[in-house]
């Protein structure tokens, strides 16, 4: 055994203390380290840490950014999200084939640079764009690529890839980001001017239970997509048996075609952790962990600085603010590439170190959550909203949005638009209207909420947003007439294949059905029947699957098949000649022939 | 000295114990709800699906829903069968399932499932995809081609044998049983007479040199179908 790499995971083991739930920590630093967690640096973990060596393997095998097999010392990450491909990302992932010479998958020869896809990096308003290592780039081009690659050839660093840098905190030195924040409409709540400390020092004047109050009067819900009262989750939190509380903020947006907690991250960071601290206090948790997506990588530095400000101010810390025996800090957990780790559960999971498995429930988190203990999970604009609230009060807080939605909601928009980015509208904003202010004209669909939301036709775009008609986290996707929304439809499928988590069978095997037919179709070879067998597996899989995820994976096949039916009838067609238009001889005879070396006498090419 | 919970499954009134899951409760009063990953002796994992039940109108996994006082299930319906016939499907389609030349075959859980549900073929097209196969221990065969990844190897292993010889690896389609080893199930302390070896619902983890000691017909399934021991405990 190399006693170097003995001795190296040794040490990161150390550090994170040999602490068994805190293998996300221990494996991606060996990741960053060695380019991989290869099978012996599994053993050694396993020993270090005291669990059997499977263990190591399910977590590795479990997140994109994590592999058993070497990668190159840097690796590029072209998003090839839907949005993406709209803008381009077909073209610019040519570009990259032919300047490393290499697809997809692979790693040059020389064994420094891996070339891969990746999911949607909340990038939309700017694509198309790539992570290479943690820096991101955006507004990518043929010629960019080469730029980028000799650039790359020179050094094989990517902090050092020379880029313009983008507004506001992206051009801080510790983030030196090209990213743009893209602030289209500024709203009342999260994007208007608020005095820092002021929403903490309300709270901690009256007791925990008023704080509570104060956001159930508010009607603060979940900004996440489900909609959860807030109030009534601390509340319950609060109330439950355990000695130590958690609050967890979920920091992985990773909906395809959302990006606006980027922004909140960016800008807002400091509003994000008063949230949490007020969250803290109400729940009467010690500890916050911020579950950072890895794709926001590159955020990471500048929250940990805003982390420090506080704990210098005495925001967070020991007796915040003078007020005796509340003692709160918060942590930043970061992810590995998995959009599941999004779903509450799955993110309390992947910070105890585990695979990014949803669990089952009851118990709910808050009962028994993070490590066994009662945990209250919110969603970052969620947090925002409780900082406003505390600030201003619940009263100034419901006279903005509708009468069952207060507040704003940010909306991530991107897509078939001339002004993508990102808006804070006050809840009740109709489609129609939200579609002007972004510059959509001659708009086919528009997508609400994300694949695991709706997509919608001029039908409805008389419809408004908020939580009793067309809810949503605020992933906004606009598409354009010559679109085709069946092909959306599939990519957006593909996308839940990949991200499913595999634990239950309708998520994991009917998601992968529910794409076959739905490449029949395309292709020209579908039947009328098939329109009813989608029908069938979505409602299957939406009935059966075991968390939101899976619950919400084939909304992009029945909003389609139930808004733009049209669009599916008329490609499929009856058969008449009663073949099996999908069945393709030579291929079935493929290994046989290649078994017996010779071809099929009858079935001849 | 547990509290006595009444509820109703298909509007037959149940008496359970608190702290019991509606699967539990199900069987003791001898009703049958449909299931495959579920094990009495291990924690529930809730993967398969298959016992899915409407507790007042929304749908559950029986196996992991604890019962409550008054709640309304139903079971015995055409919708919830139709979506069981699904998922079984899908269990099928996704592995390579050869039934007539399986040893578990009369003895599997899936096949008698399948059967009970009225399922004779999957409707859907098969992935055939390329799965391991691990001989490599003395006693003990594993066949990654019928796996339904319910999960009874790895908490049978980690549970009660101590051992943690299985988990899960991979996400996705992809996701699959890996073996506490290196290269193979040879490099693991598995024994034949582990718990983990005993749970498998269908032909994954089988014996060696136990394979027909039972001849097919005289098998578990082979006269009555799945869940008809449940069913002569009903009053």
């Amino acid at each position: 055994m190399d006693e170097n790499l003995q001795a190296e995971v040794k040490q990161i083991c150390q550090v994170c203390g040999n602490d068994r739930t805190k293998m996300m920590d221990i494996v991606r630093a060996v990741q960053e380290k060695f380019g991989q967690v290869s099978s012996e640096t599994m053993n050694l973990i396993a020993k270090f840490v005291n669990c059997h060596r499977v263990e190591v393997e399910s977590v590795v095998s479990f997140y994109a950014f994590l592999s058993k097999k070497p990668k190159g010392k840097v690796v590029i990450r072209l998003c090839n999200d839907v949005v993406d491909k709209m803008a381009g990302a077909d073209v610019v992932a040519d570009a990259f084939k032919k300047e490393l010479g290499i697809d997809f998958g692979q790693t040059t020869a020389d064994g420094k640079i891996t070339l891969e896809y990746t999911p949607c990096i909340g990038m939309c308003d700017q694509a198309p764009a790539a992570i290479i290592n943690d820096e991101v780039i955006t507004y990518l081009s043929t010629d960019k690529v080469k730029e980028i690659v000799a650039d790359i050839k020179k050094h094989y660093d990517p902090s050092k890839l020379k880029h313009r840098l983008g507004d506001g905190n992206n051009a801080n030195e510790i983030v030196h980001s090209c990213v743009h924040n893209g602030i289209r409409k500024k709203g009342t709540v999260i994007f208007a001017d608020y005095k820092s400390k002021s929403g903490l020092k309300n709270a901690l004047a009256v007791s925990p239970v008023e704080v509570i109050n104060i956001v159930k009067s508010a009607r603060l819900r979940g900004r996440g997509g489900a909609g959860f009262p807030t109030g009534m989750k601390w509340q319950f939190t609060r109330a439950a048996a355990g000695e130590k509380k958690f609050i967890l903020c979920n920091g992985d947006e990773g909906e395809p075609g959302t990006f606006k907690d980027r922004v909140i991250l960016t800008e807002r960071a400091d509003m994000l952790f008063e949230g949490m601290t007020i969250g803290g206090y109400a729940i009467g948790a010690e500890a916050g962990i911020l579950y950072l997506r890895a794709e926001y990588a590159y955020l990471r530095k500048l929250l940990e600085k805003v982390l420090k400000d506080r704990r210098d101010k005495n925001l967070l810390g020991k007796n915040i603010l003078g007020k005796k025996d509340f003692n709160f800090d918060i942590i930043i957990q970061m992810g590995a590439g998995a959009y599941i780790c999004g779903e509450e559960t799955a993110l309390i999971s992947s910070c105890e170190g585990l695979r990014g498995d949803p669990k089952n429930r009851p118990p709910f988190p808050a009962q028994k959550g993070y490590l066994g203990n009662p945990t209250a999970v919110n969603n970052v604009e969620t947090l925002c909203c409780v900082t406003r609230i505390l600030e201003m009060g619940a009263g100034w807080f419901v006279e903005s949005g509708s009468k069952g939605s207060p507040g704003t909601k940010l909306l991530s928009i991107s897509g078939d638009c001339k002004l993508p980015g990102v808006y804070e509208f006050p809840f009740g904003i109709k489609v129609r209207d939200m579609l002007k202010e972004v510059g959509a004209e001659d708009t086919q669909a528009v997508l609400i909420g994300g694949p695991s939301g709706q997509i919608i036709g001029q039908n409805d775009f008389n419809r408004t947003i908020c939580y009793d008609d067309l809810a949503t986290g605020g992933a906004i996707v606009v598409f354009g007439q010559e679109r085709n929304v069946i092909k959306i439809a599939a990519e957006y499928m593909e996308f839940f294949i990949e991200e499913s988590c595999g634990y239950c069978t309708p998520c994991r095997v009917g998601n992968v059905l529910l794409k076959k037919y739905l490449d029949k179709i395309i292709a020209g070879k579908g039947e009328p029947e098939d329109l009813d067998i989608l029908k069938q597996l979505g409602e299957s899989i939406k009935t059966t699957s075991r968390c939101g995820m899976g619950q919400t994976s084939p909304n992009p096949v029945l909003t389609t098949l139930k808004n733009f039916r049209k669009n599916y009838e008329s490609i499929v067609k009856k058969t008449t000649n009663g073949m099996q238009p999908t069945f393709d001889i030579r291929k079935a005879l493929a290994d046989a022939e290649s078994i017996a070396k010779r071809q099929s006498v009858i079935f001849i090419k | 000295m547990s509290e006595q919970i009444t509820f109703t499954i298909d509007g037959i009134e149940i008496k359970g114990k608190a702290g019991q899951t509606i699967i539990e409760a199900a069987d003791e009063a001898g009703i049958y709800i449909p299931r495959l990953c579920y094990h009495p002796e291990l924690a529930p994992h809730g993967s398969c699906r298959v016992c899915t039940v409407l507790v007042n109108g929304k749908p559950q996994s029986a196996c992991t829903q604890p019962i409550a006082e008054g709640i309304t299930v139903e079971n015995n319906t055409k919708e919830l069968d139709e979506h069981r016939r699904n998922l079984i499907d899908m269990l099928f389609i996704e592995g390579n399932h050869f039934c007539m030349f399986c040893e578990k075959s009369g003895n599997c859980e899936l096949q008698a499932v399948a059967y009970r549900l009225g399922i004779l073929a999957p409707k859907y097209p098969y992935f055939f995809p390329k799965k391991d196969v691990d001989s490599t221990h003395p006693d003990i065969f594993l066949d990654l081609n019928r796996c339904i990844l319910c999960g009874r190897c790895v908490s049978a292993s980690r549970d009660i044998d101590g051992k943690g010889v299985f988990e899960f690896v991979g996400r996705s389609i992809e996701k699959k049983i890996a073996v506490n080893a290196e290269a193979s199930l040879k490099d693991t302390n598995l024994k034949q007479a582990d718990k983990a070896a005993d749970v498998c619902p269908v032909g994954t983890i089988n014996k060696k040199r136990t394979a027909f000691a039972i001849p097919i017909g005289k098998r578990l399934y082979d006269s009555k179908p799945i869940g008809s021991d449940i069913e002569s405990r009903r009053k």
